[in-house]
């Protein structure tokens, strides 16, 4: 071990240095990014030419010589035994090569339930897939999909969640279910049983459990405050949809796959077909977004392998956007029971949440994370339960539970300081605790030129403007499954290889960036080979983890073939190891600085082809952080602008001010980039998206784009960003992501700031033109 | 190898099927750029010619990026089908198959069409040009050099259609303003949220232009 003084702090606030006790084996502290010329810049992205020119290759563009295209019969009644399945039409028709039935499925919560009696999965939901067809063509393989009858037993079913939890409701499931969690980031508390329909309570999360007495602090408040709020189903609707390209290859598979994780779908592949890990390859290179939807190789995924498999040719099978909607994941809605107690002077004294969502036939609706960690209040209990539906599974979808418990939340505590006659950022720095947010909260105030909020619904006329802010909270995840390899050629040449992929986020260029640095080059000198499972196993993109699970390995390996390199460097230029100082791709004896060689002579000079080091991730310097200290690290604080038309109900937003930080910026450019999108699907989710069943058919009315309401360039407004530096000696770069923190308070921010227009809370998403009437009393 | 197939099944389950649908829309533009006129155009030679086709595969020429391509294709084939699956130009992306996305946008004569609107057999003898054939002799077009310069891409996946309207925006436009822009590109969707850079990105070309 050995003892290294590294940055700490946030620059312009309380930036020092502290201490820390490392392996040996960790390169030398990384100084602030003002001190550095890659890391902290605004670099192009390395694959921008790629994507500007039409020649990056996603899932969806890859053609294979042989190959089949997959498509999927799928129920098309919400909830029923399947009691027979004829295929022989379809098997006849012309140009089918390969039909598998479905004999278990792979999401959703206890898939394997049921499916003893008829020998088939028992259909939970409108759009559960049943039977797989691989033909010539996707034209012949939806007629042959068209031919094939299946026999039901339709049984009761239920798709609202209200009347889920009526105890007359059908029952989704008969007995208690459990669930894998996605490495997405949502938290599902195993082992609880359900009454009808119902799952929990969830009372715990990775925070701990229920803290102090409820009663007392109710009975120690001055003023109590109860509300209920409600949020929709989300969809993720990535613009790529779910899909894989699979080669079985007679047991050499090699799956393209648009994915979060290669590593999952490796991994859920080997398993569902018992192969060793090394036969099954998954390449990721583009990934058309993802949003927490795409973690695991999917009903779809398991079927284009069975067809495969049997045709012994490639399959590609690719969701249509319909499927997208109804099967391929959702943010689970919720009903939140909210009750806080608090003294004159703002202090919490308990707050408690009682709380309902459902994930449709899946598990994972809790929201109540965010309550428990943000505010410091001694007194807190949170019981969640999740309400089985006859819908699609949900599925983790960034910031998991954050979002809609930020909803809940912020409005609450935005309504606090109103009763309390405080201005809702100085309620906030009394009870938040957070150092990162409390300096985002000074930096928005005066961005913002923040005053506090006039009377709500005070302005004059039928427009009416208003302000809000919220804030947001996510821990700071780390996947220490995180390996990077660097190599350096004959030539120059130094290539970045791991199988973490880059779903959109700037995975590729943050490690250029991060190898460039280390080695004294520029980004665009690294060759950055990301997303197949050939290389060493990355991180999956979930949970904001990538960018400070991957960048330190990345660092560390890269500072592993330069050590080599100084070796070779002093030999050729007669010193020692110690004298030589890397710059600007030279490689210089301290003494004489007019001995050197450069990066590339200096390569020419390696006894082999190329060297190459490889670095997994580390422990955090000063202990691995979750739950602990690492919530403070993700915080968010964001602003919003809106003008609302009471006449017409239409809320308009005009104005976002986001402040953000994620520990040592990498990439300032696609740090803007991710913060601009969650602020945009953030503003969607408050006024737009909404997934709409049908009560009396079980189906989805919206699995499109055009009535599934979404953003588009005039739903967009002016986004202004502020980035804090923020240093916590965490690790060799110190970097954390950004994803998940950025979609997180926009919706509570956008909700406050129409009802500082309108003078009435909105407590249901999405905020409708027909809500705000209804709330004002026009209809 | 060859298939004798029936007719297809969704005709006759009384689903609209996509030739249905099709030979009453004609050619659907993108966005709002239907305005431009050609497209209406367009659409009456379209139906001037219009003669019954298949169901098996019949040959094409079609003019792709300065090229005369001969194809074979069921008349069913969408125009992105052809472009994507036979010609490989695989930068033209399909993203909801129903026109609701834009990010299939290619130009048809320098109009942009919604490719996964329009049928292969419809183009006739009219150029077509998708984000392949944008940079001429590896140079890329100042919309191009812009989303690089400007972060305007995170997937990636938007990406051409955006470029698409851009350009053709900026080429009967050459100062518009942000409004002119946010209409331009009013039908493209981005769930990734790039917006606010994709429009700095267009105006920065517009100036450098």
């Amino acid at each position: 071990m050995k003892k290294v003084k590294l940055p700490y702090g946030i620059p312009d606030y309380n930036l020092t240095e502290i201490v820390r006790e490392i392996p040996n084996a960790e390169p030398p502290a990384l100084p602030v990014n003002s001190k550095l010329k890659v890391i902290g810049k605004r670099v192009k992205r390395t694959d921008a030419l790629a994507k500007v020119t039409g020649t990056a290759v996603f899932t969806a563009d890859v053609y294979l010589p042989g190959m089949l295209y997959g498509k999927m019969f799928r129920a098309d009644i919400p909830h029923a035994r399947i009691k027979s399945i004829d295929v022989s039409a379809a098997k006849a028709h012309p140009g089918v090569f390969a039909i598998h039935i479905f004999k278990e499925m792979i999401e959703g919560a206890n898939p394997k339930e049921n499916n003893k009696k008829s020998g088939y999965p028992e259909v939970k939901y409108a759009g559960q897939p049943i039977v797989g067809v691989a033909a010539i063509s996707m034209d012949i393989a939806e007629e042959a999909v068209n031919l094939i009858r299946v026999e039901y037993e339709p049984l009761e079913f239920v798709v609202d969640m209200d009347d889920a939890r009526k105890p007359e409701a059908p029952l989704v499931y008969q007995t208690n279910v459990n669930q894998e969690t996605s490495s997405g980031g949502e938290d599902i508390e195993e082992g609880l049983k359900s009454r009808g329909n119902v799952r929990g309570p969830a009372t715990k999360s990775f925070y701990g459990g229920p803290r102090g007495n409820l009663k007392k602090g109710f009975a120690e408040a001055d003023v109590i405050i109860e509300r209920t709020y409600r949020t929709q189903v989300q969809t993720h609707c990535p613009l790529e949809t779910h899909g894989v390209v699979v080669d079985y290859n007679r047991g050499n598979v090699t799956i393209y796959a648009s994915t979060q994780s290669t590593k999952g779908t490796r991994n859920d592949f080997a398993k569902t077909f018992d192969l060793p890990k090394s036969k099954v390859r998954v390449i990721s290179e583009f990934i058309g977004g993802g949003f927490g939807a795409k973690h695991t190789l999917g009903n779809f995924g398991v079927m284009a392998g069975h067809l495969s498999k049997q045709s012994g040719r490639p399959v590609k099978l690719m969701l249509d956007r319909k499927e997208e909607h109804v099967s391929a994941g959702n943010r689970p809605n919720s009903l939140q029971l909210m009750k806080v107690g608090a003294k004159k002077d703002g202090t919490l004294t308990a707050l408690k949440l009682l709380s309902y969502g459902t994930a449709g036939v899946g598990l994972g609706s809790g929201v109540g994370n965010i309550a428990q960690a943000m505010y410091e209040c001694p007194n807190f209990k949170m019981d969640q339960y999740d309400v089985f539906t006859n819908a699609g599974p949900g599925a983790a979808f960034r910031a998991p539970g954050n979002v809609q418990g930020a909803f809940a939340l912020e409005q609450l505590i935005d309504e606090l300081a109103e009763r309390l006659d405080v201005d809702p950022l100085q309620l906030r720095e009394k009870i938040d605790k957070s150092t990162i947010r409390k300096v985002q909260r000074e930096r928005g105030t005066q961005l913002m030129n923040w005053k506090k909020p006039k009377k709500a619904g005070s302005d004059p006329g039928p427009v009416k403007k208003g302000i809000g802010v919220a804030q947001a909270h996510w821990p700071r995840f780390v996947n220490l499954d995180s390996t990077v390899e660097v190599r350096v050629m004959q030539d120059g040449a130094v290539e970045v290889r791991s199988a973490v992929q880059d779903i959109g986020t700037g995975t590729k260029t943050v490690l250029a960036q991060v190898v460039a640095e280390e080695l004294g080059l520029k980004s665009a000198d690294i060759t950055v080979l990301i997303g197949d499972t050939l290389f060493p196993i990355g991180p999956p993109s979930g949970g904001s983890v990538v960018t400070g699970s991957i960048t330190p390995p990345a660092r560390n390996a890269a500072h592993k073939v330069k050590t080599k390199l100084i070796d070779l460097a002093a030999g050729e230029l007669d010193t020692k190891a110690e004298n030589i100082v890397v710059e600007n791709s030279w490689f210089i004896s301290k003494s004489d600085r007019s001995k050197k060689i450069s990066f590339k002579n200096l390569a020419g000079k390696l006894r082999v082809e190329q060297i190459t080091e490889t670095a997994s991730r580390s422990d955090d310097y000063g202990g691995f952080m979750i739950g602990t200290v690492g919530y403070e690290e993700l915080g968010a604080v964001q602003f919003a602008e809106v003008s609302v038309d009471t006449e017409t109900g239409f809320v308009k937003v005009d104005r976002i001010m986001a402040v953000h930080s994620c520990g040592r910026p990498i990439n300032i450019s696609q740090i803007e980039s991710q913060i601009n999108g969650g602020v945009i699907m953030g503003i969607a989710y408050a006024l737009y998206e909404d997934r709409v069943m049908d009560k009396n058919t079980g189906h989805q009315m919206n699995p499109n784009l055009d009535q599934y309401k979404m953003p588009f360039s005039f739903e967009v407004p002016e986004i202004q960003i502020e980035l804090i530096e923020e240093y916590g000696a965490r690790s060799s770069t110190d970097a954390t992501g950004i994803g998940e923190p950025a979609n997180i308070a926009t919706a509570a921010a956008v909700a406050n700031a129409v009802y500082n227009a309108i003078g009435v809370r909105m407590t249901e998403i999405p905020i409708t033109p027909a809500r705000i009437l209804a709330a004002l009393g026009k209809i | 190898m060859k298939y004798k197939r029936k007719k297809p099944k969704t005709e006759k389950t009384g689903r609209i099927s996509r030739r249905g649908f099709l030979k009453g829309a004609g050619i659907t533009a993108a966005g709002t750029v239907l305005a431009g006129s050609g497209v209406l155009k367009l659409q009456a030679q379209t139906e001037e010619k219009d003669k019954t086709l298949g169901p098996d595969a019949v040959n094409i020429k079609i003019k792709v990026n300065g090229h005369v391509r001969q194809l074979s294709i069921e008349p069913r084939t969408t125009l992105a089908d052809a472009l994507r699956k036979e010609l490989q130009l695989t930068g033209v992306k399909v993203g909801c198959n129903r026109g609701a996305c834009s990010a299939c946008t290619v130009w048809i004569d320098g109009i942009p069409v919604l490719s996964c609107m329009t049928l292969a057999v419809e183009v006739g003898d009219k150029e077509v040009t998708t984000i392949e054939g944008l940079a001429k002799d590896d140079r890329l077009n100042p919309v191009q050099e812009a989303f690089m310069e400007h972060d305007a891409t995170q997937c990636g996946f938007c990406t051409s259609g955006m470029i698409m309207t851009a350009t053709h925006l900026l080429e009967h436009n050459p100062s518009p303003t942000e409004k002119d822009v946010k209409v331009a590109l009013s039908g493209n969707f981005c769930r990734c949220g790039t917006h606010p850079k994709v429009f700095d990105a267009i105006l920065d070309a517009a100036r450098k232009m």
